[in-house]
């Protein structure tokens, strides 16, 4: 009896004692007030295809990559780069590049973070072996005999990557690219852990079997409903990471979405319904936010052999971007922030200015009033019309922007006949030129100007409207040994802009709710790239 | 009996095999290709993703082979889209799921919907009936995807009784709206199918002559009505219960349950050839095996029909 009572006496201290030292503790930086409860949930639009770093090739499990993997570099909350399992990284000439490796980062199971799984990994995103869909993002970062391994003409062994030692990764690139630091966040340059690869094949990645070196691992996951992580003990930072648990709820549905979320059920949800955010705003400033988003969404004008005769004449093209209003697209379709486009590269782009882009400060009449005058030029109009086919994929939004703009070109003689095709049929119809207008979108793989601007160089596998100007071709090239290419990237705008490459509509924000009580969450880091290490939710005051 | 139903089993093969060959016809036509991104894939590596998944193959010689495999080794071949995962683990994660809320969907339809529409039929032009008819057209005009997010936006969000989706393992709170939201449309049809065989039966001459000999109402229903009454809600049932057990994509998309029914939806969207065939091959199958489970059943409740 006394042995009971002893036991139980000391249990309840043992708690209460716990319990105490968790909801005393404060944030370090913020001296907010822990909560107790140290979990984070969040609603998934889709399943993600795969999380094996150099499989992944979408928005979802680039999210849940960044918490289970560590890169050789991350971002602080303003999307600044941070040192992930590099401590240190130097380049002499921007070729050849030194990451000295902390000697601390392990993974999950124990083993030390070297060098050769870096090498392991980077070799592996490029073997055509592995058959990575996001193989083209090692030759975008020019590493030296990318395009050969990945074509399948050099072994991946002969890859630009080495390691000097367990602690020295060396990365030869082809030519200078002075922002490769900031590629490396990417996820397909996250390690992975060979024996794990090996031993397990394809199924590395399920829970049973995953080895990973970020501050999180996978616990348990269901296809289709959600998927758990844990906090990693064995992350080198562990110390420093509040949030001991994440799970991520896939919920098609996103009015389905929003209800679960104003029940509590979850802390943070993006791709909010369309229309619904200001409404939301309204309600709960502190919930709904609108943050600038790396993305650009415009019209593609198919300018090559099987477009439209009309759309090879840069005056038709221009009229047509003139005479879209774009206020009234952010204004009044989308509501949420996004800010109207004269120009490709995102106006948020870390370094990037906004080109004078001399149209975008007219106002709309003077617009509408030179693209009639253009279309005359160019020998169409109301007496010579212009019919013109215009893809989209299947979206509210999309629809609703096509809708608005077929009428914003009705006064310029040009019908439109507009086709809606889901997303598969439509990459195939978009990617073989089977349109004259497309609806398209591009978001930035990396916070630099280039990851737009490349898009629109002759012999870009993406330029689908095969919009070919020499002059830019040679410009993007230059720029990748300019110590500031800056004011070339602005000159290209220029140049794109006279030549109407494309039809600019808006740059994108991201729109989200999130649950108050969870801080730190990076604002301002407009690629949208979360970690869940850095964030806490703070006790209800 | 026995002949007869070896024979349907034999018969099952050729439609099953003109299934499998048909949906694939169709999967090849449809423009698109799993692999197709937006950022295009280099041609070595498309090369290589197409040989991993024997795309490269001819078209009889893939069929050929996804047939072996299926009856050889019952296996179905890799996921397209979900790179970490094969079919048989998919279904085998989704089917249960969807059995479950199926099972018990059906469950409820029956009870509740024989119990409205016999009781209808007893109290016949009574305000029961009308009630009874009433929940039942009511229910029958409402669609799931009406339902779900009414019953989403009542339980969860305004009164916060029950979770506004998931699965969990199956726990009970988080079975009940995918239940009612299935089985309401359902057990409407059962509702009215039963109450008018039922009335037809009560009118008959057999259930007068039951009367006239002064049997007590309750053993006049239950000795002599319920059987022949249920012979056109059974026909009914054998279908209901497939198109329960085989999941409703408007269920796991507004439950988020992680049943086959999403997965079979996704999975023609994203052109994921080894999803969607092993879903339609098992829910031929099942459709198969369930109208055969009908046919057997009448012969039992009817001794008019004899195979």
């Amino acid at each position: 009896m006394t042995q009971f009572y002893i036991l139980t006496a000391s249990t309840v201290l043992t708690m209460a004692l716990s319990t105490a030292a968790w909801s005393q503790e404060t944030h370090p930086v913020t001296g907010d007030k822990l909560a107790e409860d140290q979990t984070f949930s969040y609603r998934l639009l889709d399943q993600f295809p795969s999380i094996d770093p150099q499989l992944v090739e979408e928005v979802e499990g680039g999210h849940v990559s960044r918490q289970l993997y560590e890169g050789l570099l991350t971002q602080n909350a303003d999307g600044t780069l941070r040192p992930g399992v590099a401590e240190e990284w130097s380049s002499e000439d921007n070729k050849t590049w030194i990451f000295k490796l902390r000697p601390d980062a392990k993974w999950s199971n124990g083993d030390p973070v070297t060098a050769h799984d870096f090498v392991f990994a980077w070799r592996r995103a490029a073997d055509p072996a592995t058959a990575s869909e996001y193989a083209w993002y090692v030759e975008l970062a020019k590493i030296e005999k990318a395009a050969s391994v990945i074509a399948g003409e050099l072994e991946p062994e002969e890859l630009g990557v080495r390691a000097i030692d367990d602690q020295t990764l060396e990365v030869t690139l082809g030519q200078p690219l002075p922002y490769f630091p900031q590629m490396t966040v990417h996820y397909t340059f996250m390690p992975t852990h060979q024996p794990t690869v090996e031993a397990h094949g394809a199924n590395w990645t399920n829970p049973r079997n995953i080895v990973s070196n970020g501050a999180y691992t996978l616990e348990e996951m269901a296809v289709n409903e959600f998927f758990r992580l844990k906090k990693n003990p064995e992350y080198w930072g562990a110390d420093d990471v509040i949030i001991t648990e994440v799970t991520g709820y896939v919920i098609n549905d996103v009015n389905q979405a929003l209800n679960r979320f104003q029940a509590g059920e979850f802390d943070m949800m993006d791709e909010l319904p369309a229309g619904s955010y200001p409404r939301l705003e309204a309600e709960a400033p502190d919930v709904a936010h609108s943050v600038p988003r790396l993305c650009s969404y415009y019209y593609t004008v198919n300018q090559s052999e099987s477009g439209h005769e009309a759309l090879k004449d840069p005056r038709v093209r221009t009229a047509l971007s003139y005479a879209i209003n774009r206020s009234v697209i952010t204004d009044q379709v989308l509501q949420a922030g996004q800010a109207p486009a004269y120009s490709f590269t995102h106006w948020a782009t870390a370094g990037f200015e906004l080109p004078d882009i001399e149209y975008a400060n007219w106002s709309q009449e003077e617009r509408m009033a030179r693209a009639m005058e253009l279309m005359v030029e160019a020998g169409y109009g109301p007496d010579n019309p212009l019919e013109l086919d215009l893809i989209y994929n299947t979206s509210e939004n999309h629809r609703q922007i096509a809708t608005v703009i077929s009428q914003m070109w009705r006064p310029l003689g040009v019908t439109t006949v507009l086709s809606n095709y889901e997303w598969q049929s439509y990459l195939d119809i978009r990617g073989n030129q089977n349109f004259d207008i497309a609806r398209s979108a591009w978001c930035g793989d990396y916070n630099e100007a280039s990851t737009f601007l490349d898009l629109l160089t002759s012999n870009n596998d993406n330029n689908d409207g095969k919009y070919n100007n020499p002059e830019v071709d040679r410009l993007m090239e230059e720029s990748l040994t300019q110590a500031d290419p800056q004011p070339t990237y602005t000159q290209v705008e220029k140049i794109l802009a006279e030549d109407m490459a494309i039809l600019p509509i808006y740059h994108y924000t991201q729109n989200f709710v999130l649950d108050p009580s969870i801080r730190n969450w990076p604002m301002e880091n407009v690629e949208n790239n979360w970690y869940v290490r850095d964030i806490y939710r703070a006790a209800a005051e | 009996m026995l002949v007869f139903i070896i024979k349907r089993l034999l018969v099952a093969i050729p439609v099953l095999l003109i299934l499998v060959v048909g949906t694939f016809i169709l999967m090849y036509t449809a423009p698109g290709s799993p692999f197709a991104t937006e950022r295009g894939i280099p041609p070595a590596v498309l090369a290589n993703l197409e040989a991993q998944y024997g795309l490269d193959q001819p078209f009889v010689v893939q069929i050929w082979r996804y047939i072996t495999g299926i009856v050889t080794e019952f296996d179905f071949g890799p996921s397209f889209i979900y790179r970490d995962q094969n079919v048989n683990d998919l279904i085998g994660q989704g089917f249960p799921v969807t059995l479950t809320y199926g099972f018990w969907s059906f469950v409820v339809a029956v009870i509740i919907g024989g119990a409205l529409g016999i009781l209808a039929a007893v109290k016949h032009n009574t305000w029961l009936d009308y009630l009874a008819v009433g929940i039942s057209i009511g229910a029958q005009v409402l669609p799931n995807f009406v339902l779900a997010p009414i019953l989403v936006l009542v339980f969860t969000l305004w009164l916060g009784w029950l979770p506004g989706g998931g699965w969990q393992g199956g726990q009970w709170q988080y079975i009940i709206l995918p239940v009612i939201a299935l089985s309401t449309s359902f057990m409407a049809s059962i509702a009215r199918i039963s109450r008018a065989s039922m009335l037809e039966v009560l009118t008959s001459n057999f259930i007068r002559t039951a009367r006239a000999k002064g049997l007590p109402m309750h053993r006049v229903i239950f000795r002599h009505a319920l059987k022949p009454a249920l012979l056109p809600v059974i026909s009914y049932l054998g279908p209901a219960f497939v198109g329960m057990i085989t999941g409703s994509v408007v269920i796991d998309i507004y439950f988020s349950t992680g049943g086959i029914g999403q997965f079979f939806v996704a999975s023609a969207l994203n052109r994921d050839y080894g999803v969607m065939m092993g879903i339609t091959v098992l829910l031929g199958t099942l459709t198969i095996l369930f109208n055969l489970l009908v046919d057997i059943l009448y012969a039992w409740i009817d001794p008019k029909i004899r195979y």
